[in-house]
Protein backbone atom coordinates (compact mmCIF):
# COMPACT_ATOMS: atom_id res chain seq x y z
CA UNK A 1 0.00 0.00 0.00
CA UNK A 2 1.37 3.49 -1.25
CA UNK A 3 1.39 6.06 1.26
CA UNK A 4 -1.67 8.07 1.86
CA UNK A 5 -1.39 11.49 0.02
CA UNK A 6 -3.24 14.58 1.64
CA UNK A 7 -4.98 16.38 -1.03
CA UNK A 8 -7.32 18.79 1.15
CA UNK A 9 -7.30 19.84 4.96
CA UNK A 10 -10.66 20.61 5.06
CA UNK A 11 -12.01 22.22 8.22
CA UNK A 12 -13.30 18.98 9.82
CA UNK A 13 -11.30 16.55 8.47
CA UNK A 14 -8.66 15.88 6.35
CA UNK A 15 -8.53 13.61 2.83
CA UNK A 16 -6.49 11.41 1.92
CA UNK A 17 -5.82 9.93 -1.48
CA UNK A 18 -4.41 6.29 -0.96
CA UNK A 19 -4.03 2.88 -2.58
CA UNK A 20 -6.60 0.43 -0.89
CA UNK A 21 -6.41 -3.46 -1.98
CA UNK A 22 -5.54 -2.14 -5.56
CA UNK A 23 -8.08 0.87 -5.41
CA UNK A 24 -7.92 4.57 -5.42
CA UNK A 25 -9.86 5.76 -2.46
CA UNK A 26 -9.87 8.56 -0.46
CA UNK A 27 -9.67 8.60 3.74
CA UNK A 28 -11.31 10.60 5.43
CA UNK A 29 -9.91 11.09 8.76
CA UNK A 30 -11.54 13.46 11.39
CA UNK A 31 -8.61 14.06 13.57
CA UNK A 32 -9.27 15.46 17.53
CA UNK A 33 -9.75 19.52 17.41
CA UNK A 34 -7.71 20.18 20.38
CA UNK A 35 -9.36 23.55 20.99
CA UNK A 36 -12.58 21.58 22.45
CA UNK A 37 -13.07 19.91 24.94
CA UNK A 38 -12.54 15.99 24.22
CA UNK A 39 -16.00 15.20 25.40
CA UNK A 40 -17.86 17.28 22.84
CA UNK A 41 -14.92 16.52 20.40
CA UNK A 42 -15.14 12.94 20.48
CA UNK A 43 -19.05 12.83 20.34
CA UNK A 44 -19.24 15.37 17.42
CA UNK A 45 -16.52 13.28 15.31
CA UNK A 46 -18.13 9.78 16.25
CA UNK A 47 -21.63 10.90 15.37
CA UNK A 48 -20.35 12.26 11.74
CA UNK A 49 -18.18 9.42 11.35
CA UNK A 50 -21.45 7.16 12.19
CA UNK A 51 -23.96 9.30 10.44
CA UNK A 52 -22.34 10.70 7.10
CA UNK A 53 -22.04 6.60 5.38
CA UNK A 54 -25.41 6.20 6.18
CA UNK A 55 -26.34 9.21 4.67
CA UNK A 56 -24.46 8.99 2.09
CA UNK A 57 -25.78 5.27 1.44
CA UNK A 58 -29.55 5.93 1.46
CA UNK A 59 -28.45 8.99 -1.13
CA UNK A 60 -27.14 6.89 -3.46
CA UNK A 61 -30.28 4.45 -3.44
CA UNK A 62 -32.62 7.78 -3.91
CA UNK A 63 -30.62 7.99 -6.76
CA UNK A 64 -28.23 10.82 -6.09
CA UNK A 65 -24.80 9.85 -6.78
CA UNK A 66 -22.09 9.75 -4.12
CA UNK A 67 -18.72 7.75 -3.47
CA UNK A 68 -18.79 3.78 -2.32
CA UNK A 69 -18.12 3.81 1.00
CA UNK A 70 -15.60 0.78 1.90
CA UNK A 71 -14.64 0.58 5.36
CA UNK A 72 -15.86 2.74 8.53
CA UNK A 73 -13.65 2.58 10.99
CA UNK A 74 -15.35 4.06 14.19
CA UNK A 75 -12.80 3.83 16.80
CA UNK A 76 -10.06 6.28 14.32
CA UNK A 77 -12.73 8.38 13.07
CA UNK A 78 -12.12 7.58 9.40
CA UNK A 79 -13.83 6.43 6.20
CA UNK A 80 -12.62 4.89 3.37
CA UNK A 81 -14.57 5.52 0.51
CA UNK A 82 -14.28 5.94 -3.63
CA UNK A 83 -12.50 8.13 -5.05
CA UNK A 84 -14.27 10.31 -7.46
CA UNK A 85 -12.80 11.32 -10.95
CA UNK A 86 -13.69 14.70 -12.11
CA UNK A 87 -13.90 18.53 -11.10
CA UNK A 88 -15.15 20.18 -8.41
CA UNK A 89 -18.52 22.12 -9.60
CA UNK A 90 -17.50 25.03 -7.54
CA UNK A 91 -14.64 25.56 -10.29
CA UNK A 92 -16.62 24.49 -12.77
CA UNK A 93 -19.52 27.02 -12.82
CA UNK A 94 -17.13 30.24 -13.62
CA UNK A 95 -15.19 28.36 -16.54
CA UNK A 96 -18.54 27.40 -18.13
CA UNK A 97 -20.96 28.86 -20.72
CA UNK A 98 -23.93 30.18 -19.52
CA UNK A 99 -26.10 27.40 -20.69
CA UNK A 100 -24.05 24.82 -19.17
CA UNK A 101 -24.23 26.55 -16.12
CA UNK A 102 -27.97 25.96 -16.35
CA UNK A 103 -28.01 22.55 -17.15
CA UNK A 104 -25.90 22.06 -14.41
CA UNK A 105 -27.34 23.88 -11.66
CA UNK A 106 -30.97 22.44 -13.11
CA UNK A 107 -29.27 18.56 -12.40
CA UNK A 108 -28.03 19.74 -9.12
CA UNK A 109 -31.52 21.10 -8.31
CA UNK A 110 -33.12 17.48 -9.17
CA UNK A 111 -30.32 15.95 -7.18
CA UNK A 112 -31.32 18.12 -4.13
CA UNK A 113 -34.71 17.29 -4.63
CA UNK A 114 -33.86 13.43 -4.94
CA UNK A 115 -32.50 13.74 -1.75
CA UNK A 116 -35.20 15.50 -0.04
CA UNK A 117 -38.31 13.17 -1.26
CA UNK A 118 -36.10 10.65 0.33
CA UNK A 119 -36.01 12.56 4.07
CA UNK A 120 -32.49 13.23 3.14
CA UNK A 121 -30.76 16.69 4.36
CA UNK A 122 -27.60 17.41 2.99
CA UNK A 123 -26.34 19.89 5.68
CA UNK A 124 -23.95 21.71 3.79
CA UNK A 125 -25.12 22.18 0.17
CA UNK A 126 -22.31 23.92 -1.26
CA UNK A 127 -20.69 23.93 -4.73
CA UNK A 128 -17.16 22.75 -3.13
CA UNK A 129 -19.11 19.49 -2.36
CA UNK A 130 -19.99 18.60 -5.47
CA UNK A 131 -18.08 16.49 -8.36
CA UNK A 132 -18.47 16.50 -11.84
CA UNK A 133 -17.61 13.00 -13.48
CA UNK A 134 -15.85 12.66 -16.76
CA UNK A 135 -19.15 10.76 -17.55
CA UNK A 136 -21.30 13.55 -16.58
CA UNK A 137 -22.51 12.33 -13.04
CA UNK A 138 -22.75 15.02 -10.27
CA UNK A 139 -21.53 12.86 -7.15
CA UNK A 140 -22.37 14.61 -3.80
CA UNK A 141 -20.04 14.83 -0.64
CA UNK A 142 -19.26 15.35 2.21
CA UNK A 143 -22.83 14.54 4.09
CA UNK A 144 -21.24 15.18 7.63
CA UNK A 145 -23.57 17.58 9.05
CA UNK A 146 -26.46 15.64 6.97
CA UNK A 147 -29.37 14.41 9.06
CA UNK A 148 -32.16 12.21 8.25
CA UNK A 149 -36.01 14.05 8.48
CA UNK A 150 -38.99 15.29 5.94
CA UNK A 151 -39.21 18.58 7.73
CA UNK A 152 -39.96 21.77 5.90
CA UNK A 153 -37.62 23.70 7.97
CA UNK A 154 -35.02 21.50 7.71
CA UNK A 155 -35.34 21.52 3.70
CA UNK A 156 -35.78 25.17 4.10
CA UNK A 157 -32.34 25.67 5.40
CA UNK A 158 -30.59 23.32 3.38
CA UNK A 159 -31.94 25.48 0.21
CA UNK A 160 -31.09 28.31 2.01
CA UNK A 161 -27.26 26.74 2.60
CA UNK A 162 -27.27 26.12 -0.91
CA UNK A 163 -28.65 29.84 -2.23
CA UNK A 164 -26.00 31.35 0.10
CA UNK A 165 -22.92 29.15 -1.12
CA UNK A 166 -24.24 30.51 -4.51
CA UNK A 167 -23.98 34.01 -3.17
CA UNK A 168 -20.78 34.14 -1.65
CA UNK A 169 -18.73 31.86 -4.00
CA UNK A 170 -20.20 33.07 -7.54
CA UNK A 171 -22.35 36.43 -6.63
CA UNK A 172 -21.75 36.90 -10.67
CA UNK A 173 -23.97 34.51 -11.08
CA UNK A 174 -25.90 33.19 -8.21
CA UNK A 175 -29.32 34.54 -8.98
CA UNK A 176 -29.25 32.44 -12.34
CA UNK A 177 -28.02 29.36 -11.06
CA UNK A 178 -30.58 29.26 -7.94
CA UNK A 179 -32.96 29.64 -10.45
CA UNK A 180 -32.16 26.55 -12.52
CA UNK A 181 -31.57 25.16 -8.91
CA UNK A 182 -34.95 25.70 -8.10
CA UNK A 183 -36.32 24.86 -12.05
CA UNK A 184 -34.85 21.37 -11.16
CA UNK A 185 -35.68 20.84 -7.99
CA UNK A 186 -39.72 21.89 -8.53
CA UNK A 187 -39.07 19.01 -11.29
CA UNK A 188 -38.68 16.52 -8.63
CA UNK A 189 -40.99 17.19 -5.52
CA UNK A 190 -43.64 19.11 -7.50
CA UNK A 191 -44.60 22.28 -7.87
CA UNK A 192 -46.85 22.13 -4.53
CA UNK A 193 -43.86 20.72 -2.20
CA UNK A 194 -41.42 23.11 -4.24
CA UNK A 195 -42.87 25.69 -3.89
CA UNK A 196 -43.69 25.64 0.18
CA UNK A 197 -40.11 25.01 0.61
CA UNK A 198 -39.15 28.16 -0.96
CA UNK A 199 -41.48 30.21 1.06
CA UNK A 200 -39.75 28.67 3.65
CA UNK A 201 -36.50 29.16 2.06
CA UNK A 202 -37.76 33.15 2.36
CA UNK A 203 -38.77 33.11 5.43
CA UNK A 204 -35.35 31.50 7.02
CA UNK A 205 -34.06 34.63 4.87
CA UNK A 206 -36.58 36.89 6.62
CA UNK A 207 -35.29 35.82 10.31
CA UNK A 208 -31.72 36.48 8.95
CA UNK A 209 -30.11 39.73 10.54
CA UNK A 210 -30.84 42.97 9.12
CA UNK A 211 -33.13 42.14 6.25
CA UNK A 212 -35.02 44.92 4.22
CA UNK A 213 -37.78 42.83 3.41
CA UNK A 214 -38.59 42.76 7.23
CA UNK A 215 -38.86 46.59 7.52
CA UNK A 216 -42.41 46.13 5.67
CA UNK A 217 -43.59 43.97 8.47
CA UNK B 1 -12.63 71.27 0.37
CA UNK B 2 -9.65 70.54 2.28
CA UNK B 3 -6.83 68.79 0.71
CA UNK B 4 -7.01 65.06 1.53
CA UNK B 5 -3.81 64.18 1.33
CA UNK B 6 -2.06 66.21 3.86
CA UNK B 7 -0.22 64.75 6.51
CA UNK B 8 -2.60 67.38 8.83
CA UNK B 9 -5.72 65.69 7.97
CA UNK B 10 -8.55 64.44 10.69
CA UNK B 11 -11.25 62.12 10.50
CA UNK B 12 -13.68 62.60 13.70
CA UNK B 13 -16.13 59.28 13.76
CA UNK B 14 -19.09 58.80 15.80
CA UNK B 15 -20.19 55.88 17.37
CA UNK B 16 -23.66 55.10 18.49
CA UNK B 17 -25.33 51.42 17.23
CA UNK B 18 -26.10 50.29 20.54
CA UNK B 19 -24.90 50.91 23.92
CA UNK B 20 -22.06 53.09 23.91
CA UNK B 21 -21.67 56.39 22.26
CA UNK B 22 -18.17 57.00 21.73
CA UNK B 23 -16.00 59.60 19.70
CA UNK B 24 -13.25 58.46 18.21
CA UNK B 25 -10.24 60.75 15.95
CA UNK B 26 -7.74 59.46 13.19
CA UNK B 27 -5.61 60.47 11.17
CA UNK B 28 -5.53 59.82 7.49
CA UNK B 29 -2.89 57.57 8.14
CA UNK B 30 -4.35 55.71 10.49
CA UNK B 31 -2.83 56.95 13.84
CA UNK B 32 -5.81 56.94 16.09
CA UNK B 33 -5.67 60.05 18.32
CA UNK B 34 -8.20 59.68 20.66
CA UNK B 35 -11.47 57.24 21.30
CA UNK B 36 -13.71 58.33 24.20
CA UNK B 37 -16.36 55.84 25.03
CA UNK B 38 -19.18 56.53 27.51
CA UNK B 39 -21.24 52.92 27.55
CA UNK B 40 -24.56 52.84 28.85
CA UNK B 41 -25.51 50.39 31.50
CA UNK B 42 -29.27 49.93 31.91
CA UNK B 43 -29.66 49.09 36.01
CA UNK B 44 -31.57 45.85 34.89
CA UNK B 45 -32.36 44.00 31.88
CA UNK B 46 -31.34 44.76 28.76
CA UNK B 47 -30.61 47.46 26.48
CA UNK B 48 -33.91 49.61 25.98
CA UNK B 49 -33.59 51.28 22.71
CA UNK B 50 -34.92 54.65 24.27
CA UNK B 51 -32.88 54.83 27.24
CA UNK B 52 -29.80 54.24 25.55
CA UNK B 53 -30.56 56.93 22.50
CA UNK B 54 -31.55 59.31 25.71
CA UNK B 55 -27.87 58.35 27.35
CA UNK B 56 -26.10 59.09 24.53
CA UNK B 57 -28.05 62.63 23.77
CA UNK B 58 -26.93 63.50 27.48
CA UNK B 59 -23.56 62.60 27.12
CA UNK B 60 -22.71 63.54 23.39
CA UNK B 61 -21.27 67.04 24.41
CA UNK B 62 -18.89 65.84 26.56
CA UNK B 63 -17.48 63.13 24.83
CA UNK B 64 -16.77 65.28 21.89
CA UNK B 65 -15.24 67.96 24.03
CA UNK B 66 -13.03 64.85 25.70
CA UNK B 67 -12.12 63.59 21.96
CA UNK B 68 -11.01 67.47 21.10
CA UNK B 69 -8.86 67.52 24.30
CA UNK B 70 -7.16 64.51 24.28
CA UNK B 71 -6.57 64.36 20.49
CA UNK B 72 -5.30 67.88 20.83
CA UNK B 73 -6.88 68.94 17.93
CA UNK B 74 -9.39 72.04 17.50
CA UNK B 75 -12.64 71.31 15.65
CA UNK B 76 -11.41 73.54 12.33
CA UNK B 77 -9.01 71.08 11.89
CA UNK B 78 -11.58 68.19 11.42
CA UNK B 79 -11.45 67.42 7.70
CA UNK B 80 -14.33 64.96 7.21
CA UNK B 81 -16.88 63.71 10.08
CA UNK B 82 -17.65 59.68 9.81
CA UNK B 83 -20.46 58.27 11.74
CA UNK B 84 -22.20 54.38 12.17
CA UNK B 85 -24.67 54.58 10.16
CA UNK B 86 -26.02 51.43 10.51
CA UNK B 87 -26.72 48.54 11.51
CA UNK B 88 -28.07 49.10 14.92
CA UNK B 89 -31.12 50.19 17.22
CA UNK B 90 -32.65 52.87 15.61
CA UNK B 91 -33.05 55.71 18.75
CA UNK B 92 -29.63 55.21 19.28
CA UNK B 93 -28.20 55.56 15.62
CA UNK B 94 -30.58 58.84 15.31
CA UNK B 95 -28.97 60.03 18.24
CA UNK B 96 -25.16 59.15 16.69
CA UNK B 97 -26.35 60.56 13.25
CA UNK B 98 -28.02 64.22 14.31
CA UNK B 99 -24.75 64.84 15.65
CA UNK B 100 -22.24 63.91 13.23
CA UNK B 101 -24.87 66.21 10.76
CA UNK B 102 -24.90 68.92 12.75
CA UNK B 103 -21.27 68.94 13.13
CA UNK B 104 -19.95 68.22 9.73
CA UNK B 105 -22.36 70.57 8.57
CA UNK B 106 -21.27 73.66 11.52
CA UNK B 107 -17.30 73.06 10.74
CA UNK B 108 -18.56 72.68 6.48
CA UNK B 109 -16.60 69.35 6.10
CA UNK B 110 -17.94 66.41 4.70
CA UNK B 111 -19.86 63.46 5.46
CA UNK B 112 -19.13 59.74 5.43
CA UNK B 113 -22.31 57.32 6.57
CA UNK B 114 -19.90 54.02 8.07
CA UNK B 115 -21.03 50.55 8.15
CA UNK B 116 -20.65 49.32 11.54
CA UNK B 117 -19.69 45.78 10.92
CA UNK B 118 -17.47 47.29 8.59
CA UNK B 119 -15.61 49.43 10.80
CA UNK B 120 -14.70 46.38 13.09
CA UNK B 121 -12.82 44.68 10.35
CA UNK B 122 -10.85 47.80 9.33
CA UNK B 123 -10.12 49.15 12.76
CA UNK B 124 -8.81 44.73 13.30
CA UNK B 125 -7.05 45.25 10.07
CA UNK B 126 -5.25 48.71 11.45
CA UNK B 127 -4.21 47.17 14.70
CA UNK B 128 -3.15 44.15 13.90
CA UNK B 129 -1.02 44.78 10.30
CA UNK B 130 -3.97 42.38 9.03
CA UNK B 131 -4.20 42.34 5.03
CA UNK B 132 -6.83 40.04 3.70
CA UNK B 133 -8.12 37.85 6.23
CA UNK B 134 -10.58 35.64 7.41
CA UNK B 135 -12.72 37.58 10.21
CA UNK B 136 -14.82 36.14 12.70
CA UNK B 137 -16.64 39.22 13.95
CA UNK B 138 -18.56 38.56 17.58
CA UNK B 139 -20.11 40.90 19.90
CA UNK B 140 -23.83 41.55 21.38
CA UNK B 141 -25.67 42.22 18.29
CA UNK B 142 -23.28 40.27 15.35
CA UNK B 143 -22.03 36.88 15.04
CA UNK B 144 -20.60 37.12 11.24
CA UNK B 145 -17.86 34.97 9.48
CA UNK B 146 -16.49 37.16 6.37
CA UNK B 147 -13.73 37.22 3.66
CA UNK B 148 -12.94 40.33 1.38
CA UNK B 149 -13.61 38.37 -2.23
CA UNK B 150 -14.14 41.08 -5.54
CA UNK B 151 -15.12 44.71 -4.05
CA UNK B 152 -16.83 43.09 -1.37
CA UNK B 153 -16.76 41.88 2.60
CA UNK B 154 -18.70 38.68 1.52
CA UNK B 155 -21.03 36.91 4.40
CA UNK B 156 -19.17 33.31 4.45
CA UNK B 157 -21.54 32.37 7.83
CA UNK B 158 -23.36 33.87 10.61
CA UNK B 159 -26.03 33.23 13.11
CA UNK B 160 -29.20 32.37 12.11
CA UNK B 161 -30.40 33.46 15.22
CA UNK B 162 -29.06 35.57 18.38
CA UNK B 163 -25.94 36.73 18.18
CA UNK B 164 -22.93 35.27 20.42
CA UNK B 165 -22.69 38.10 22.93
CA UNK B 166 -26.07 38.22 23.07
CA UNK B 167 -26.67 34.73 24.04
CA UNK B 168 -23.70 35.17 26.46
CA UNK B 169 -25.13 38.20 28.00
CA UNK B 170 -29.45 36.52 28.02
CA UNK B 171 -27.49 33.92 30.24
CA UNK B 172 -25.79 36.02 32.40
CA UNK B 173 -29.04 37.95 33.38
CA UNK B 174 -31.12 34.94 33.43
CA UNK B 175 -28.53 33.79 36.05
CA UNK B 176 -28.64 36.99 37.96
CA UNK B 177 -25.09 38.41 37.69
CA UNK B 178 -24.67 41.94 37.44
CA UNK B 179 -22.53 43.94 34.90
CA UNK B 180 -20.33 46.71 36.10
CA UNK B 181 -18.47 49.40 33.94
CA UNK B 182 -15.84 48.24 32.20
CA UNK B 183 -16.82 44.68 33.23
CA UNK B 184 -19.50 43.51 31.05
CA UNK B 185 -21.09 40.30 31.02
CA UNK B 186 -18.61 38.75 29.20
CA UNK B 187 -16.03 39.20 31.62
CA UNK B 188 -18.45 38.17 34.23
CA UNK B 189 -19.15 35.01 32.69
CA UNK B 190 -15.69 34.37 31.59
CA UNK B 191 -14.32 34.79 35.29
CA UNK B 192 -16.88 32.46 36.54
CA UNK B 193 -15.91 29.53 33.49
CA UNK B 194 -12.44 29.75 33.78
CA UNK B 195 -13.51 28.15 37.66
CA UNK B 196 -15.90 25.64 36.05
CA UNK B 197 -14.79 21.92 35.86
CA UNK B 198 -17.51 19.81 34.65
CA UNK B 199 -18.12 20.23 31.23
CA UNK B 200 -22.05 19.22 30.38
CA UNK B 201 -23.41 18.16 27.04
CA UNK B 202 -25.71 20.85 25.12
CA UNK B 203 -27.23 21.16 21.67
CA UNK B 204 -24.27 21.85 19.53
CA UNK B 205 -26.07 23.16 15.96
CA UNK B 206 -23.76 24.15 13.38
CA UNK B 207 -25.25 24.09 10.06
CA UNK B 208 -23.05 24.72 7.08
CA UNK B 209 -21.52 27.74 8.05
CA UNK B 210 -24.00 28.91 10.01
CA UNK B 211 -24.88 28.26 13.27
CA UNK B 212 -27.88 28.47 15.80
CA UNK B 213 -27.70 29.23 19.25
CA UNK B 214 -31.15 29.86 20.57
CA UNK B 215 -31.52 26.24 21.28
CA UNK B 216 -28.16 26.17 23.23
CA UNK B 217 -29.40 29.12 25.60
CA UNK B 218 -33.23 27.51 26.29
CA UNK B 219 -31.05 24.09 27.09
CA UNK B 220 -28.53 26.47 29.70
CA UNK B 221 -32.04 28.39 31.62
CA UNK B 222 -33.63 25.25 32.04
CA UNK B 223 -30.42 23.81 33.50
CA UNK B 224 -30.73 26.96 35.54
CA UNK B 225 -33.65 26.42 36.65
CA UNK B 226 -33.16 22.96 37.80
CA UNK B 227 -30.37 24.28 39.92
CA UNK B 228 -28.11 21.24 40.07
CA UNK B 229 -24.99 22.66 38.45
CA UNK B 230 -22.82 25.18 39.68
CA UNK B 231 -23.02 28.07 38.15
CA UNK B 232 -19.23 27.92 36.96
CA UNK B 233 -20.04 24.29 35.42
CA UNK B 234 -22.73 26.08 33.32
CA UNK B 235 -20.76 29.07 32.19
CA UNK B 236 -17.74 26.43 31.10
CA UNK B 237 -19.99 24.57 29.01
CA UNK B 238 -21.91 27.50 28.12
CA UNK B 239 -18.12 29.02 26.69
CA UNK B 240 -16.93 25.63 25.67
CA UNK B 241 -20.14 24.76 23.24
CA UNK B 242 -20.98 28.10 21.58
CA UNK B 243 -17.33 29.02 20.82
CA UNK B 244 -16.74 25.51 19.62
CA UNK B 245 -19.50 26.29 16.78
CA UNK B 246 -17.80 29.73 16.23
CA UNK B 247 -14.62 28.23 15.71
CA UNK B 248 -16.18 25.93 13.65
CA UNK B 249 -17.61 27.48 11.34
CA UNK B 250 -14.61 29.98 11.32
CA UNK B 251 -12.43 27.06 10.22
CA UNK B 252 -14.48 26.17 7.86
CA UNK B 253 -14.68 29.71 5.52
CA UNK B 254 -10.79 29.65 6.10
CA UNK B 255 -10.38 26.01 4.53
CA UNK B 256 -12.63 26.92 2.28
CA UNK B 257 -10.92 30.75 1.14
CA UNK B 258 -7.69 29.42 1.50
CA UNK B 259 -6.66 32.77 3.57
CA UNK B 260 -3.60 33.16 5.29
CA UNK B 261 -4.58 35.55 8.41
CA UNK B 262 -7.59 34.73 10.68
CA UNK B 263 -8.47 37.75 12.46
CA UNK B 264 -11.26 38.43 15.77
CA UNK B 265 -12.77 41.27 16.36
CA UNK B 266 -16.24 42.61 18.35
CA UNK B 267 -16.69 42.99 21.66
CA UNK B 268 -16.36 38.95 22.66
CA UNK B 269 -12.90 38.77 20.81
CA UNK B 270 -11.52 40.35 24.28
CA UNK B 271 -12.64 36.51 25.83
CA UNK B 272 -9.54 34.80 26.06
CA UNK B 273 -10.65 31.18 25.82
CA UNK B 274 -12.16 32.19 22.44
CA UNK B 275 -8.88 33.51 21.38
CA UNK B 276 -6.81 30.63 21.93
CA UNK B 277 -9.82 28.41 20.58
CA UNK B 278 -9.11 30.75 17.31
CA UNK B 279 -5.64 31.06 17.52
CA UNK B 280 -5.57 27.39 17.34
CA UNK B 281 -7.60 26.97 13.86
CA UNK B 282 -5.42 29.33 12.59
CA UNK B 283 -2.18 27.69 13.54
CA UNK B 284 -3.69 24.41 12.18
CA UNK B 285 -4.18 26.26 8.71
CA UNK B 286 -0.91 27.72 8.68
CA UNK B 287 -2.67 31.04 9.18
CA UNK B 288 -1.35 34.16 11.35
CA UNK B 289 -3.56 34.61 14.08
CA UNK B 290 -5.20 38.39 14.91
CA UNK B 291 -6.90 39.21 17.44
CA UNK B 292 -7.54 43.33 17.39
CA UNK B 293 -6.98 45.05 20.84
CA UNK B 294 -9.34 45.07 23.42
CA UNK B 295 -9.78 49.02 23.70
CA UNK B 296 -10.98 48.34 19.94
CA UNK B 297 -12.98 45.16 20.22
CA UNK B 298 -15.87 46.80 21.96
CA UNK B 299 -18.00 49.34 20.08
CA UNK B 300 -16.04 52.78 19.39
CA UNK B 301 -15.19 55.72 17.92
CA UNK B 302 -11.98 55.14 16.40
CA UNK B 303 -13.29 52.34 14.21
CA UNK B 304 -15.59 54.89 12.48
CA UNK B 305 -13.63 57.54 12.63
CA UNK B 306 -10.65 54.74 10.73
CA UNK B 307 -13.41 53.73 8.19
CA UNK B 308 -14.57 57.14 7.48
CA UNK B 309 -10.48 57.82 6.53
CA UNK B 310 -10.93 55.05 3.99
CA UNK B 311 -14.25 55.53 2.55
CA UNK B 312 -13.47 59.72 1.94
CA UNK B 313 -9.88 58.88 0.67
CA UNK B 314 -11.98 56.61 -2.35
CA UNK B 315 -13.86 58.94 -2.87
CA UNK B 316 -16.91 57.84 -0.81
CA UNK B 317 -19.37 60.78 1.08
CA UNK B 318 -22.36 60.81 1.94
CA UNK B 319 -24.62 63.79 1.57
CA UNK B 320 -27.05 65.12 4.24
CA UNK B 321 -29.79 64.11 2.76
CA UNK B 322 -28.99 60.13 1.87
CA UNK B 323 -27.80 60.51 5.67
CA UNK B 324 -30.76 57.95 6.98
CA UNK B 325 -29.80 55.92 9.57
CA UNK B 326 -29.94 51.86 7.79
CA UNK B 327 -31.42 49.85 10.70
CA UNK B 328 -30.72 46.56 8.99
CA UNK B 329 -27.30 47.57 6.99
CA UNK B 330 -25.83 44.45 5.72
CA UNK B 331 -22.45 43.70 5.95
CA UNK B 332 -21.94 42.77 2.02
CA UNK B 333 -24.28 45.75 0.91
CA UNK B 334 -21.38 48.25 0.69
CA UNK B 335 -18.53 48.28 -1.60
CA UNK B 336 -15.14 48.69 -0.49
CA UNK B 337 -13.03 50.36 -2.93
CA UNK B 338 -10.31 50.79 -1.12
CA UNK B 339 -9.92 47.22 -0.56
CA UNK B 340 -7.45 45.61 -3.37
Amino acid sequence: MSRPLLIKKGAEASLYVADWHGRKVVMKCRLPKKYRPSSLDERIRTYRTIHEPQLMHEAKRAGVPTPTIFLVDVKNTIIVMEFIEGKQVKRLLAEVSASRRQLLCLKIGELVGKLHRCGIIHGDLTTSNMILSPDEKVFFVDFGLGEKTRELEARGVDLHLMKRALQSAHFRFAAECFDAVSKGYFRVLGCEVGKSVLDKVREIEKRGRYVSERREE
Amino acid sequence: MKDKTADGSYCLGIESTADDFSVGVSTFKGRILANIRSPYVPVEGGIHPREAARHHAEVASNVLKEAFSKSKIKPKNVSVVSFSQGPGLGPCLRTGATVARALASYLNVPLVGVNHCIAHVEIGKLKTGANDPVTLYVSGGNTIVSAFDSGRYRVFGETLDIALGNCLDVFAREAGLRQAEGKPFGAVVEDLAAKGKKFLPLPYSVKGMDISLSGLLTALTNLLKRREYTLEDLCYSLQETAFSMVTEVTERALAHTEKKEVLLTGGVAANKRLQSMVKAIAEEHDARFCVVPSEFAVDNGAMVAWTGVLAYTHGVVTPVDKSFVKLRWRLEEVEVPWVE
